[in-house]
């Protein structure tokens, strides 16, 4: 062990263990994620090749292998559980990224959810056993988050009763889909539908895309992979061109539409609930984006600890970099973030869970806001965890630059989550649509209720004329529970401001939809605020709940950083909201220095609480023993380039001053 | 056609024999002349003409062309890398073109400088700056004709940006007059050099002098590493590649282990310092003269290599906007232009501002350090601080803006920006590197802020003859007459470039004078000197980026100016340098509220000013990256080619992807 990780350790003011298990959700959690873990790690099947020596075409073969015998093993140790799966794939797969992963996570809930019985019947066993490799193309090269512009098109022939499925432009080719490339022999299509020459939206459609047995591409589908990605190498996202490619009528999902064998469309009773899955995928990226930004701070911060520079004061040893103000402004609130994080990922998913058993017995009043506000808050954490990644990985200098540190592979895997699964911006919007709802909903004299319950306290409610300015400044900075209010305060007050804006505009424009581009910059800023809001009190309620003193201490003092960072960065909005005065600015950057004085001996105690494995990291400046120099000396040595002393390449050199 | 735009488009492909109509459009009406502008940017009409024959030519060498670039290993691009570098060097001997001329300044623009022996021309340069006659008369033919291949190797695995605390060492023998040069532990080993890892046979390295049992600093000493014979490593050198890195798969970054390897007492290079065969050391230059190549450096890196990849990155993501088409504005239009879009426009037109502020400001920096060199040739060394400080400084401004400006250029690009394919990954992960390199942006930073500090406090010491000429130019600010308030009374007031450059002075002053007071503070309450920097070099950095944001403002309107003689062009950068001020100004906008400098509704004034601005950028988009006048096969990217036709490239380079 890294003598300096050790006076570290020695130093902490808690027990990392017991953060473990609130992170985990209890000790029991905590010893059965251990012990799947130890299964993979003690398994000699499981054993890393070290990716980042392989090519491309490699890695995807690794990946490929890796899936197979995972469902063979997950069957053998009997691990079943939804949490269990998540806990044995992250380890397994490292980066998450799984050739057939969209055949469990998107083919099979497809077919369960829009599928009928007979078609259940017919294609679930088969996928479960991989023996159909399926896929979800929805996404076309010209078409993403506005799904009404696919251009794919599922014509009915009733004389044949088939579908004959066609890519009529360049554009509606599908495009990006996971496991499409090579891997998938089936794809559930997404087309607009026309039968007896109209046009009925979008619906699935089962398509065989390669020959079982061959593998070979069918007669009318091109097939491919996309080329070469700026991470993902272990994927072979794909595009699918079809060409008037027939197949069997009973291959459209047809639990809720229908198209009876003469043609005729029978329209779905409720489609609300297709909402549940977008709502528990874009819920588990606000997880995601917490765990990453987690492992970025677990390496930068041990690294910091380990590496020594410059000096502080001339003739004494270099010290820690961790000791310097600027490397700890850089991480500290960047690791209070990641904590925020964690529990807001935390609340997401168990809402999820408490919703859905709502739905199950027909309530599906609070749907609407979990899914506006799981669209902000996945795209407020995936925006700040890609930008904290980055600056995790530039705080470890050059070695940050070097794949031996994980920090490039963490970030080039993490930063689609801004553009997958709804567009960041666009979810933004999103979120912004039901804020304008809510307030319309106020201002017509109706209650709000839930995250957004702030708008029925707004003083343009109570007296008409009342300025934003008049509202208390009573912000106390060394309470989470007023600044909590702080933050509201701001939230109430962008969401106004982009309301009356929005409002001024539709006047002017004589045109909603117009208006509402033109109120767009304000309306994001708006749902920014709601989320930063719903953040800072979830890491607020959560510190009051934990009942450990030491890990409630080292929480709150996180919680205070978390809020007061935000503060400092966002500070012409309290300024010119009158929520805070400017000596209380000036107080809260004081405040912010005192903080990272106080965190600094806890901070690798705190990356510790994460429990990431090593192989989970990918790291070696992150290592847990610290060994970080002799084990980047050997990294580098089995780099295929350094296999001879003399490499191959040599030969152009040689020419070289020949011929010059 | 050699000379005209037209050669901008690759005809080889058949689509390409059209204009996509949906960029074509954005061309029809002019409301400047591009070509003059170009022209503006080449620095004249005769240099862009000089810089497209050079185009051309380089475009007509298949050997040179980018294409493979996306689907090549690390070896095949190194390899690829020595290549063009052997045949550029070969053209350049057949036409004539001189080390160091534009033609080949433009040559390696146009192959993005993906070229070999990059640090082969350090170590040469080098040499020539640290080296006595007789050395120079010896190593630099033999550099020149590369004879020998040279690398820079400073940089340890234990140390960076602190050279003092780099460990190798050369200790004299006097005995045999030698020098014994040695890797002492494991992170004295040279990490990260380029040239290194396979092509090197010499290398320039820093190395702690030791002689007559003093240690006398560092030093720099030529060591042969490879034999010319069969390029082995010679006896007590261990060397290798360092592996994979984020990008720069062209160069061979490399390692190098040294154990008491012996050269001759004339391989110290001694024009400003020697050791005498019985070991005296003799001292003849000032120390601050090593500094000067570091300068070099950070001066021709912006232009050279940072600045083209933002306007790479902009002229990508501007062009793809406008064949982009997603969601409609209106429910009857057809799909809009992504452009169209406010949030779109937000995203992408402060980049553009970016890339013809730094523009200019790199320019105004080149002019400042060769003026300042020549005077420092001369022994007249007053320059050096405030060039140091600026070029310190505006390195670490530019390379981070660029990396944040060229990643939001990639992500405005939704999922295909993800694609290789884009370019955009590759200017990113190229970008990024200059963040630490040549210098560690935070150090940077605070050397700034050291310079700004000291030159405030000369203005306090005598405030009677503090007069303007004794500040050097750039903080002449600090002494100009204070003005508490900002007067602007309109939105429109916001559109004259002495308020924004006003506000943004006031704003540098009062955050330098907050460094100064929070440093006297802390010395007051008995803390020592390097203690007090240590606990206030957030405030530093803060001050030194608003001090270097004014330096960037005022330089961009010096620049507009100038131009007065070409109205229609002034009007339009004019518009990007008022996004640039405000944009900073909003960004930032606590720091201007702070002190009640601007009040809330002006605040609210500079927004609507900003936002007002977004549609009038927005017509002229398009050409204002046209200017940049890039050639489709320097950018090298499907989504950002001259003639618009995005998907269709996309679709066909994908194809040719080895996987498929």
């Amino acid at each position: 062990m890294n003598q300096d990780l050790q006076k570290e350790r020695a130093g902490a003011s808690f027990i990392p263990e017991l953060l473990t298990n609130v992170l985990d959700g209890s000790p029991e959690n905590t010893r059965r994620r251990r012990e799947i873990e130890n299964l993979i790690l003690k398994d000699p099947d499981f054993q890393h090749e070290n990716l980042n020596f392989l090519s491309r075409s490699q890695r995807y073969e690794v990946a490929v292998k890796k899936s197979a015998t995972m469902v063979e093993k997950m069957r053998k140790f009997g691990i079943a559980d939804p949490d269990e799966i998540m806990w044995f794939k992250k380890l397994h797969m490292v980066n998450f990224v799984e050739p057939v992963g969209l055949n469990y996570s998107m083919f099979i809930p497809t077919l369960l959810n829009q599928g009928t019985t007979a078609q259940q019947e017919k294609w679930l066993h088969s996928s479960k056993g991989l023996e159909i490799i399926g896929t979800y193309a929805q996404t076309e090269m010209g078409h993403g988050t506005h799904l009404r512009g696919l251009e794919t098109t599922a014509t009915y022939d009733p004389e044949t009763q088939e579908f004959i499925l066609n890519s009529p432009t360049v554009t509606s080719i599908k495009w990006w889909p996971g496991g499409l490339g090579k891997t998938s022999n089936h794809a559930i299509v997404l087309a607009q539908l026309i039968t007896q020459g109209k046009c009925y939206g979008l619906h699935a459609f089962i398509v065989p895309i390669r020959e079982l047995g061959t593998h070979k591409p069918l007669p009318g589908i091109t097939v491919g992979d996309i080329g070469p990605k700026f991470g993902y190498d272990e994927m072979d996202n794909g595009y699918l061109k079809m060409d008037n490619y027939r197949i069997p009528r009973e291959n459209m999902l047809m639990k809720h539409a229908q198209v009876k064998p003469d043609g005729t469309y029978v329209k779905p009773l409720s489609n609300k609930l297709t909402y549940g899955t977008m709502v528990f995928i874009r819920s588990f990226l606000v997880g995601e984006s917490a765990r990453c930004l987690s492992k970025a701070c677990t390496i930068a911060i041990r690294y910091s600890a380990v590496r020594h520079q410059s000096e502080i004061k001339p003739g004494e040893p270099e010290p820690q970099i961790l000791d310097y103000q600027t490397q700890q402004y850089k991480l500290f609130p960047l690791l209070a973030t990641a904590y925020a994080f964690q529990f807001v990922g935390a609340y997401m998913k168990e809402t999820y869970h408490r919703i859905n058993e709502d739905i199950g017995h027909g309530d599906l009043s609070e749907l609407p806001e979990l899914h506006a506000l799981t669209a902000g808050l996945k795209a407020f954490t995936s925006w700040t965890a890609n930008a904290g990644i980055e600056a995790c990985r530039m705080a470890c200098g050059g070695h940050g630059y070097s794949h031996c540190s994980g920090l490039p592979n963490i970030y080039v895997n993490f930063t689609p989550t801004c553009t997958f699964e709804g567009e960041n911006t666009v979810m933004m919007l999103q979120t912004a649509r039901f804020l304008m709802k809510s307030y319309d909903q106020v201002h017509s004299g109706k209650l709000v209720c839930g995250m957004v319950s702030y708008l029925n306290d707004l003083p343009s409610q109570r007296i008409q004329p009342q300025q934003v300015a008049v509202w208390p400044t009573a912000v106390d900075i060394n309470s989470p529970d007023s600044l909590t209010e702080a933050y509201k305060l701001r939230a109430a007050r962008l969401v106004e401001i982009a309301a009356k804006n929005l409002q001024t505009e539709v006047i002017r424009r004589k045109s909603k939809e117009v208006a509402w581009n033109l109120a767009s910059i304000d309306l994001v800023r708006a749902s920014e605020a709601h989320c930063h809001y719903v953040a800072v009190k979830l890491f607020t309620e959560k510190v009051l709940q934990i009942p450990e003193k030491s890990i409630q201490a080292v929480l709150r003092r996180l919680c205070l950083l978390y809020s007061l960072y935000g503060i400092s960065q966002n500070a012409g909005d309290f300024l010119q909201g009158s929520i805070m005065t400017e000596s209380q600015i000036t107080q809260v950057n004081e405040r912010i220095k005192e903080l990272l004085t106080a965190i600094r001996p806890d901070a690798v105690a705190l990356v510790d609480a994460f429990d990431f494995q090593d192989v989970t990291l990918g790291s070696v400046l992150g290592r847990y023993d610290g060994n970080v120099y002799e084990n980047m000396f050997e990294w580098a040595k089995k780099s295929p380039l350094n296999k001879t002393e003399v490499h191959e390449s040599y030969k152009h050199l040689k020419s070289l001053h020949s011929k010059l | 056609m050699v000379g005209s735009p037209v050669h901008r488009v690759s005809a080889e492909d058949a689509w390409s024999r059209s204009m996509h109509p949906d960029i074509e459009s954005e061309r029809h009406s002019q409301s400047f002349n591009v070509e003059e502008l170009t022209n503006i940017l080449d620095g004249g009409a005769q240099n862009t003409a000089l810089r497209r024959k050079v185009e051309s030519i380089i475009h007509s060498e298949p050997e040179l062309s980018l294409k493979n670039n996306y689907f090549m290993t690390q070896n095949e691009r190194y390899e690829a890398a020595i290549k063009k570098k052997f045949h550029i060097l070969m053209l350049a001997q057949r036409l004539g073109w001189s080390e160091g001329s534009r033609e080949l300044q433009y040559a390696s623009r146009s192959v993005s400088g993906d070229l070999g022996f990059a640090i082969h021309h350090i170590f040469q340069k080098t040499i020539q700056t640290l080296g006595s006659e007789e050395q120079i008369a010896k190593w630099d033919p033999l550099c020149s004709k590369f004879q020998i291949l040279g690398t820079y190797a400073q940089t340890e695995m234990g140390h960076g940006t602190y050279l003092q605390g780099l460990e190798t060492e050369a200790t004299y023998d006097a005995a045999t007059q030698e020098f014994v040069v040695h890797s002492p532990t494991m992170t004295a080993i040279k990490w990260w050099p380029g040239d290194l890892g396979r092509s090197a046979t010499h290398a320039l390295v820093q190395a702690q002098l030791i002689c007559s049992g003093a240690r006398h600093g560092m030093h720099a000493f030529i060591v042969p590493i490879r034999s010319l014979d069969d390029h082995s490593p010679l006896p007590g050198v261990t060397t290798g590649d360092i592996g994979p890195k984020m990008d720069f798969d062209h160069t061979d970054n490399g390692f190098l282990k040294l154990d008491h390897v012996r050269i001759p007492r004339e391989n110290m290079l001694n024009r400003f310092a020697q050791v005498l065969p019985d070991g005296t050391y003799v001292k003849l230059g000032v120390p601050k003269s090593n500094y000067l190549s570091m300068v070099a450096v950070r001066v021709d890196m912006l232009l050279g290599e940072v600045l083209p990849l933002l306007q790479k990155a902009c002229t990508i993501a501007v062009r793809y906007a406008v064949v982009r088409r997603q969601s409609r504005l209106r429910p009857s239009d057809p799909e809009a232009k992504v452009l169209d879009y406010q949030t779109q426009q937000q995203k992408l037109f402060p980049p553009l501002a970016m890339a013809y502020a730094f523009h200019f400001v790199a320019n105004n920096l080149l002019e400042f350090f060769r003026h300042s060199y020549s005077s420092i040739l001369d022994g007249d060394f007053a320059l050096l601080p405030e060039l140091h400080a600026l070029s310190a400084g505006l390195k670490a401004m530019l390379s981070d803006f660029c990396t944040q400006a060229v990643e939001q250029c990639r992500r405005a690009c939704g999922g295909h920006g993800y694609s290789k394919l884009s370019g955009l990954p590759s200017l990113l992960t190229r970008v990024t590197a200059s963040c630490t390199y040549e210098g560690e942006n935070t150090v940077l930073y605070l050397q700034t802020a050291r310079f700004l500090i000291k030159s405030y406090l000369n203005t306090q010491k005598s405030p009677g003859s503090a007069s303007k000429g004794s500040l050097p130019q750039s903080v002449t600010y600090l002494t100009a007459p204070e003005v508490a308030r900002c007067p602007a009374r309109t939105a429109a007031d916001f559109l004259h470039p002495k308020l924004y450059t006003t506000a943004w002075a006031h704003v540098a002053v009062r955050l330098i004078k907050d460094s100064v007071h929070h440093v006297q503070t802390l010395r007051q309450a008995g803390a020592d000197e390097h203690d007090a920097w240590n606990q206030t070099t957030v405030i530093h950095v803060q001050a030194a980026k608003a001090h270097l944001y004014y330096v960037t403002v005022k330089i961009f309107t010096e620049a507009l100016e100038k131009l007065e003689s070409q109205p229609a062009i002034q009007q339009v950068l004019k518009r990007l340098c008022d996004l640039y001020a405000l944009h900073g100004i909003l960004t930032n906008s606590g720091d201007f509220l702070h002190d009640g400098f601007l009040s809330g509704a002006q605040t609210d004034m500079a927004r609507k000013a900003y936002l007002d601005l977004l549609p009038l950028i927005r017509k002229d988009a398009i050409l204002l990256t046209d200017a940049f006048d890039f050639t489709d096969q320097c950018l090298n990217s499907a989504l950002g080619c001259y003639d618009g036709h995005a998907y269709e490239r996309l679709f066909q380079w994908a194809q040719k992807s080895p996987t498929n």
